[in-house]
């Protein structure tokens, strides 16, 4: 049952069972914490990564869907996270922060697929992550602010 | 040597106002100090216990309060950096130890910077005046020559400057100084209090590497689930393990007792059957291929639609009368040819953090040491002290980052329930709710019923008010037979209304407890808060008023309420933040078809909250469009904290109105996870204006729970301007509104 799983660019060899969750496989066998367990059944994002570019929830995927596949998480870099962290920090965004990896792997993904996204763009793309300490305007600001600072940047 | 501790007990009660001794008796601070402060190399100045510089200049602050998300780390540094006059770049804050030498550490009650502020601006100002005495004594000159200023001390007539972490070894071989003797400063010399300080921790929330409990690992541990009878306090039959037996990496499967509390204090721990795995899946998988019998137990009849409607008919019969009523409610009632009458509702509601509880504990031979999300690490102190029989000095409670605590995190039954697991299988392990086991095994925020009757007189004033309330005591959770609300949290909004009304009866009303009662963000103000502001409203729509006025009317004459704390109540503060809301939310104004407006005010954690809520209603669905809140909480120590606070007191308390609901059948919660308790989202999200008064003079006072109060009434305050439709019950999702 040794499985190969390629996160953030490393290579990681684990022995688990076919069904085991991804994000269990990444907090407790490979022990990259930064992807959060919220609810367990696709309803939170807090246990957002990114699969060959595409959000996903890592409660909700078996670890046999990762295999051969570039996982990314928020202990990765890439460029739209990067500006991301920025806008993050200039907002002061977060509160308790346990949100905030799903948060931004989630608004990474929007910036991958949409330069300029609208509130709507962002309501869309951002009401399967919940805060419950209720960051909302301020991530939606710090997105916003994270495109003008890229713009800025070229 | 530098490293040796200046300050004796007795200084440390005294910088404290410790009133009692007694807490501080037997612990040895010299000898402790360097458990909680990991110092690399011996060359530190440690002037007091929550100060620490070290000769590269680095100062590392001690944060005696936990991080739930308040910003308390970042407040209270600041307020410490303040005074020391140390440039923020070279400061660390580390999250202290549960342990008596800090004080108080219970995170709660709003009241972390009220009470610490002070102290911690002192324990500042101590190390400064140490740092500038030994640069005059260097220099030879007078203490009163010389000053600090961004880490360095300056001699003021030479201009010459010594860098704090250059007077590192001398600074440590001085006395502190008495108490008499310090100065704190003015407010208008502030360089950090009431200023925009971001977190500490921000590039550890933005890289995922900030340790909450969920995330400690210790050399060997193993995971743990336990499944708890779904009927409160009910217990294990029998069970059957051998599915969950046959799930990869499960290792052992057991019984877990209930811990009972004794009467009058801590909070035990629920039992039921733990399966022990190596990863927190397989422990999951394992407890949910259990086969368990239960006894259900006393409970197992609740049902809250049953409670409710027997909650209604006590609620509109005569109750206990609550000391404070004045003049006689129902004469005026008699005489009065306008009286209404309505009643309100509240469901059971529950934290749920986005952390789920765990922790981590790991139980040896006279020596327990955990590590969890906690608000209050030294209740869970001694509480893994009384239930294991030890010392509390035996016992080791390391307080990680918290996911949300919200009220949850100040129960340790999880932590309990790790050290009780940790004791049986001989090794360190974790463990881990699941979003369902949080969701139908909280201590919960208590359901209410209210009447309310008020009379009008010819004028359109408010002649009489008449209020009964029925809400389970949190005291239950820790007395049986208390079936009354206690006069503490009558106190939050109830017995301390705020209005002039010469006829004012408010009585308590029975309402036992079925299931374990908590506190949550904000507690009870959140049914006086939703009472009191409907009924207003109400009141102010029969007299034909509008709301704002009518609120500030029956606010009355400028008064000051002593009361019993340090904190009197000043009606004019609470009309000022109305009158502000009322002015940022342009109220009065034409609004869109469709849309209405609503105001709700109240004073809850000793500050005083105004809020607007502008609601659109389309094909009989609400949202949520714009919210407006006015704080006056004394001395703002960090303004864009507070107003992230207060955001998110608003997109909580959106919460409670909108979905929150925990209902029980057959002694069980019907709720599992967030899809059928349901939380604000970025789709719902309104834009939130806030509006700090200005008040550096006064006291600092509650941040983060006054904004929870008034969401529910400004929001249905505003449907029933949109509307016409008066919701009295809680929540919106029931009437199909969302
Ligand atoms: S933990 Fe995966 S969506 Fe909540
Ligand atoms: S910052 Fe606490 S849950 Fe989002």
């Amino acid at each position: 049952m040794s499985k190969s799983l390629s996160i953030n660019g490393k290579s990681y060899t684990v022995n688990v069972q076919d069904d085991m969750p991804l994000l269990w496989v990444i907090r407790d066998i490979v022990g990259l914490t930064g992807t959060k367990f919220g609810c367990g059944v696709s309803q939170c994002g807090a246990c957002s990564v990114l699969i060959d570019g595409n959000l996903t929830k890592s409660c909700s995927m078996p670890v046999s869907y990762g295999i051969g596949k570039e996982i990314f998480t928020i202990e990765g870099t890439s460029e739209n996270l990067e500006f991301l962290r920025k806008a993050w920090n200039d907002g002061n965004v977060p509160q308790c922060g346990y949100c905030q990896s799903g948060q931004l792997i989630a608004a990474t993904s929007l910036l991958d697929k949409n330069e300029n996204p609208t509130d709507e763009d962002i309501d869309a793309a951002m009401s399967d992550n919940i805060c419950r300490c209720g960051t909302y305007s301020r991530i939606r600001k710090a997105i916003h602010k994270a495109v003008e600072l890229k713009n800025k940047s070229i | 040597m530098s490293n040796i501790q200046q300050i004796n007990r007795r200084d440390f009660v005294k910088l404290f106002g410790l009133t009692s001794t007694g807490i501080i008796l037997g612990c040895n601070i010299s000898s402790d100090r360097k458990k909680f402060i990991p110092t690399s190399e011996k060359d530190t100045f440690s002037p007091n216990l929550f100060v620490q510089i070290e000769k590269n200049g680095d100062v590392t602050l001690i944060a005696s309060r936990s991080e739930m998300g308040q910003g308390i780390k970042t407040s209270l540094a600041s307020a410490i950096a303040d005074e020391l006059e140390a440039d923020w770049k070279y400061v660390k804050v580390k999250q202290a130890i549960g342990h008596e030498k800090y004080g108080n550490q219970n995170t709660d009650g709003s009241r972390s910077v009220r009470t610490r502020l002070e102290p911690m601006r002192k324990m500042g100002a101590i190390a400064k005046m140490m740092l500038i005495s030994a640069a005059a004594k260097k220099w030879n000159v007078a203490e009163n020559t010389c000053k600090a200023e961004n880490h360095f001390i300056i001699n003021t007539n030479t201009n010459d400057k010594i860098f704090f972490g250059d007077l590192v070894d001398d600074a440590a071989k001085l006395p502190v100084p008495d108490e008499k003797l310090i100065l704190l400063k003015k407010v208008e010399d502030f360089k950090f209090i009431g200023k925009n300080l971001k977190s500490v921790d921000l590039e550890d929330f933005t890289h995922g590497t900030a340790t909450y409990g969920i995330d400690v690992r210790i050399p060997n541990m193993k995971f743990a689930a336990i499944a708890r009878c779904p009927v409160t306090f009910g217990t294990v039959k029998s069970f059957d393990k051998s599915d969950a037996e046959k799930v990869k990496g499960v290792e052992r499967i057991f019984e877990l007792e209930r811990l009972v509390p004794p009467t009058g204090q801590f909070f035990g721990a629920l039992g039921g059957v733990a399966v022990i795995a190596n990863n927190t899946w397989s422990a999951f998988e394992g407890k949910q291929n259990l086969n368990i019998e239960w006894n259900y137990g006393n409970n197992h009849s609740f049902d809250t639609e049953q409670f409710q409607k027997k909650l209604t008919e006590r609620v509109h019969k005569k109750g206990k009368l609550v000391p404070g009523s004045r003049g006689n409610v129902s004469s005026t009632f008699n005489k009065s040819k306008n009286t209404i009458e309505a009643t309100y509702h509240v469901p059971f509601l529950v934290h749920a953090p986005m952390e789920v509880p765990n922790a981590t504990a790991w139980f040896q031979e006279n020596k327990i040491e955990v590590w969890a999300p906690l608000q209050d690490p030294q209740t869970a102190r001694a509480e893994i002290a009384h239930f294991f029989n030890t010392d509390v000095h035996n016992v080791t409670v390391n307080v990680t980052f918290l996911g949300g605590g919200f009220g949850r995190k100040s129960k340790s039954d999880f932590v309990v329930e790790a050290v009780a697991l940790s004791k049986k299988i001989n090794a360190p392990v974790q463990v881990v709710w699941t979003r369902e086991d949080d969701i139908q095994h909280s201590f919960y925020h208590a359901t209410s019923v209210q009447y309310l009757k008020g009379s009008l007189d010819t004028k359109g004033n408010v002649s009489a008010w008449l209020q009964r309330v029925a809400v389970p005591s949190i005291v239950s959770s820790f007395k049986s037979m208390s079936d009354y609300a206690s006069g503490l949290e009558l106190n939050q909004g109830f017995t301390n209304n705020p209005y002039d009304i010469q006829n004012f009866r408010l009585e308590s009303v029975k309402a036992e407890a079925h299931l374990r009662i908590g506190w949550l963000r904000s507690v009870v103000n959140i049914h006086s808060g939703f009472g009191n502001n409907s009924f207003v409203d109400e009141l102010a729509f029969a007299a034909k008023k509008d709301p704002v006025q009518f609120h500030l009317d029956l606010l009355g004459k400028e008064k000051v309420i002593k009361g019993r704390s340090d904190y009197p109540f000043e009606s004019k503060r609470l009309k000022n933040v109305l009158k502000n809301t009322a002015k940022i939310a342009n109220w009065g104004k034409e609004l869109p078809k469709g849309h209405g407006i609503g105001v709700a005010v109240h004073y809850s954690f000793y500050s005083y909250v105004a809020t607007a809520v502008e609601v659109s209603v389309k094909n009989g669905k609400v949202k949520v469009e714009n919210v407006w809140t006015t704080i006056d909480c004394g001395l703002a120590l960090n303004k864009d904290n507070i107003k992230n606070q207060l955001e998110g007191a608003a997109i909580f308390g959106m919460s409670i109105a909108l979905y929150g609901k925990v209902s029980v059948k057959e002694g069980a919660v019907e709720q599992h996870n967030f899809f059928d308790y349901q939380m604000t989202r970025m789709k719902d999200a309104p834009n939130i204006y806030v509006d700090i008064v200005e008040a550096m003079n006064e006291p600092s006072t509650g941040v983060g729970e006054p904004g929870v109060p008034v969401m529910a009434p400004a929001i249905c305050n505003a449907i029933f301007n949109a509307t016409g439709k008066r919701v009295r019950s809680l929540p919106l999702l029931d009437h199909d509104l969302v």
